[in-house]
């Protein structure tokens, strides 16, 4: 567990975007009628979307929107580590994932970058840029080491490619997302050892066919004409 | 041929997204086909069918699917039926669901059907961890697809009313188990219910509700187009079916594949993921089923299969499928010490053993690390993780424990060797430099 508080110092209010409220509202209707609290996270997101984090007037803004508490938003927005309670960089937030996967493969030498280049993680950079915050697993680990920047995962970094990303960013470019050595997906490095077998992409598994094992009398009544 | 499935016999024919995600594609692929027919079916022979397949569920636990599914009330009443697919994927390894959910969504999105015509549902809803933002948007695209062409909604081609739709997650490790699963869809925070009541009976919004993983689902729709026995071909009696796996760590070419259950955990390696960096002579030990499962020494890992029966019955477990590598190199009582860190970071706190326990274990194991530490701690370390295991409402607690076990059941040695050295470096540095004195 970890405990996590509202930062000191908060703005005077917070405003919907009208894209924010209308992304907001999609949600709320994905849910069964009295059931939008379904829709609390995804709003806090929007909102961390909007600002870059979350601050105690939105909280209570989604709570008037959702008919909730003030103190169930609250709990929410504390409860999940991925909602930022504290201004973020203005160029990025860099997530590097240290669990034990990517800790085999370099993570460590991932957040010195980080540390030498940002200072403390968990602060803003001293020119306001960046953020950056050792994280728990982001289910990228076949792709190890990986840092999250903004809504992207970085993923095969080395000490060298990562710094040259984030210099990228400083620079105000929009580097790539994915593999940092040109892997497809999560696919093995230098070619593939299966799914090579070009029938599987020839179009004969979507011609018609019929179910195996189905019972007798459904067998008759799918033969008979529509 | 690399491993021991033909392509012929592979489910994802798009897992690493080099090709047409989209309808048009997952169709050539065979996403969709014979689905009007397998729904036209009675609940019953879906089940009975996933029954006979042997289809154990792929979130770790290993429940047989198409027993869960028949757990659901047999007729729909005022409360309707939900399955909830479990896509929070955040087991340190584990890394298969979301290539399902970028790549092949299709079809998890037409095993959503299937599954909720099995368990009389007309509502899926796919839970989605909140980082993987570019897979929901993917699912997200690929459900309008769904939609658009009348494969599912209401009035669908199918001829069973379903809507399939998202949840969002928010990153937490916990929100994976199966009740926080539920709690944390409902807009609360993750933590585990006490069961009973079973989700069957009453889950998310007190509604009959089934949670399962992706790739349990994603799988329904080609076992049902193969037959159930073919699917239960490979593998063993209790281990069947093709399945995703992962490798990370010490490997030369880490990687996602689909292979036959019952692969050997070396052929996986060699086959599969390049092999263990320096050789398989390098290799040390393997995790082989997401981090909460025990670690195998090299030893066993010439004969250690990927079967649940296999890697239980070495004190480990096939869990999700997905494997940590270390080699020789590896300091595994500091990969531990991290795990550790893990599950204190992710602990829900609503229950005493595992809120304190895991903080606890972690300090200890980290002390481990530098060898700062008593010899008769690791007795009281182990005598700790028992007390956690079994302790509490949820897994976690077990998951937390089971690691640390795994360590010292095959290398408490190396930790001894730690203490025995930090030890022998205190007290003789005085020694030592009056020697040097003399
Ligand atoms: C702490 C914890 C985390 C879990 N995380 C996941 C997860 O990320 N994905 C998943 O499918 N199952 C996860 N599970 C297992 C689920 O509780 C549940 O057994 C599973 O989703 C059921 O689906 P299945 O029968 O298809 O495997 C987790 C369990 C625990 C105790
Ligand atoms: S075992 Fe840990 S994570 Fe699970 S309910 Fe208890 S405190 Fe929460
Ligand atoms: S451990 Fe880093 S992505 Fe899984």
């Amino acid at each position: 567990m970890s405990v996590r508080r509202l930062a000191l110092e908060q703005p005077a209010s917070f405003a919907f975007k009208p894209a924010t409220l209308k992304a907001a509202r999609g949600w709320m209707e994905n849910f069964p009628a009295g059931r939008q609290q379904s829709a609390v996270i995804a709003i806090l997101w929007l909102v961390q979307k909007q600002e870059g984090w979350v601050c105690e007037p939105a909280i209570r803004a989604v709570a008037d929107l959702l008919g909730m508490p003030v103190i169930r938003v609250l709990e929410i927005a504390t409860f999940y580590t991925m909602f930022m309670l504290e201004p973020v960089g203005s160029v990025a937030l860099v997530q590097v994932c240290g669990t034990t996967p990517c800790q085999t493969r370099g993570s460590e030498a991932l957040l010195a970058v980080c540390k030498r280049k940002f200072g403390p993680s968990n602060h803003r950079s001293q020119d306001g840029k960046f953020y950056w915050q050792e994280v728990e697993c982001m289910g990228a680990c076949a792709n190890a080491p990986m840092a999250a920047i903004n809504d992207d995962y970085y993923e095969d970094l080395t000490p060298e490619s990562f710094e040259k990303l984030l210099d990228d960013f400083a620079a105000g470019k929009k580097p790539k997302p994915g593999s940092a050595i040109g892997r497809m997906g999560s696919s093995p490095e230098g070619g593939l050892t299966t799914l090579t077998d070009a029938a599987l992409y020839n179009g004969s598994l979507g011609k018609k066919m019929t179910i195996p094992n189905l019972p007798p009398k459904a067998l008759k009544s799918a033969k008979a004409p529509a | 041929m690399a491993g021991l499935l033909a392509d012929k016999d592979r489910i994802f024919l798009n897992i690493y997204g080099q090709r047409d995600w989209g309808l048009e594609g997952a169709k050539a692929r065979g996403a969709w086909n014979g689905v009007k027919d397998i729904v036209a079916q009675t609940p019953e022979w879906i089940c009975d069918q996933i029954k006979a397949s042997g289809l154990r569920g792929r979130g770790g636990a290993g429940f047989a699917t198409g027993l869960k599914w028949t757990f659901m009330p047999k007729a729909e009443s005022e409360r309707p039926h939900y399955l909830l697919v479990n896509a929070d994927e955040s087991e340190p390894g584990a890394c298969k669901d979301r290539d399902i959910l970028r790549n092949d969504p299709h079809l998890l999105i037409e095993g959503c059907l299937i599954a909720c015509k099995a368990m009389r549902a007309h509502t899926a809803y796919i839970y989605i961890r909140g980082e993987y933002v570019f897979e929901r948007e993917r699912m997200t695209a690929a459900i309008r697809q769904a939609y658009d062409a009348k494969l599912i909604g209401p009035g669908n081609v199918h001829g069973w009313d379903c809507d399939v739709r998202l949840a969002h997650g928010g990153g937490a490790y916990i929100c994976g188990d199966e009740t926080a699963l539920m709690e944390s869809f409902e807009g609360k925070k993750g933590q585990p219910r006490l069961k009973p009541p079973f989700p069957a009976g009453a889950g998310i919004y007190g509604c009959p509700t089934t949670v399962n993983n992706v790739e349990t689902i994603a799988v329904v729709g080609t076992i049902l187009r193969r037959g159930a026995e073919w699917f239960a071909g490979f593998g063993t009696e209790k281990s069947t079916g093709t399945k995703l796996f992962a490798g990370s760590g010490h490997l030369n070419k880490p990687c996602v594949v689909e292979d036959a259950v019952g692969i050997s955990v070396r052929q996986l390696i060699e086959d599969h993921f390049g092999g263990v960096r320096g050789g398989w002579s390098n290799l040390k030990a393997v995790i082989p089923g997401g981090i909460s499962v025990r670690m195998i020494p090299a030893e066993q890992c010439d004969e250690a299969i990927m079967t649940y029966e296999d890697l239980q019955a070495r004190g480990s477990g096939l869990g999700t499928g997905t494997m940590i590598v270390f080699d020789k190199d590896a300091d595994l009582v500091k990969a531990i010490a991290r795990a550790s860190y893990f599950y204190k970071h992710e602990s829900c706190g609503q229950c005493t053993p595992c809120r304190e326990g895991t903080g606890w274990m972690w300090r200890v194991m980290e002390r481990m690390v530098t060898g700062e530490a008593e010899m008769s701690e690791i007795d009281l370390l182990l005598d700790v993780a028992s007390q956690v295991e079994g302790h509490t409402i949820c897994g976690l607690g077990d998951a937390a424990a089971w690691p640390i076990q795994g360590l010292f059941r095959h290398f408490r040695h190396e930790v001894e060797d730690r203490i025995t050295r930090y030890r022998a470096g205190k007290p003789h540095v005085q020694g030592h430099s009056l020697q040097a004195a003399e």
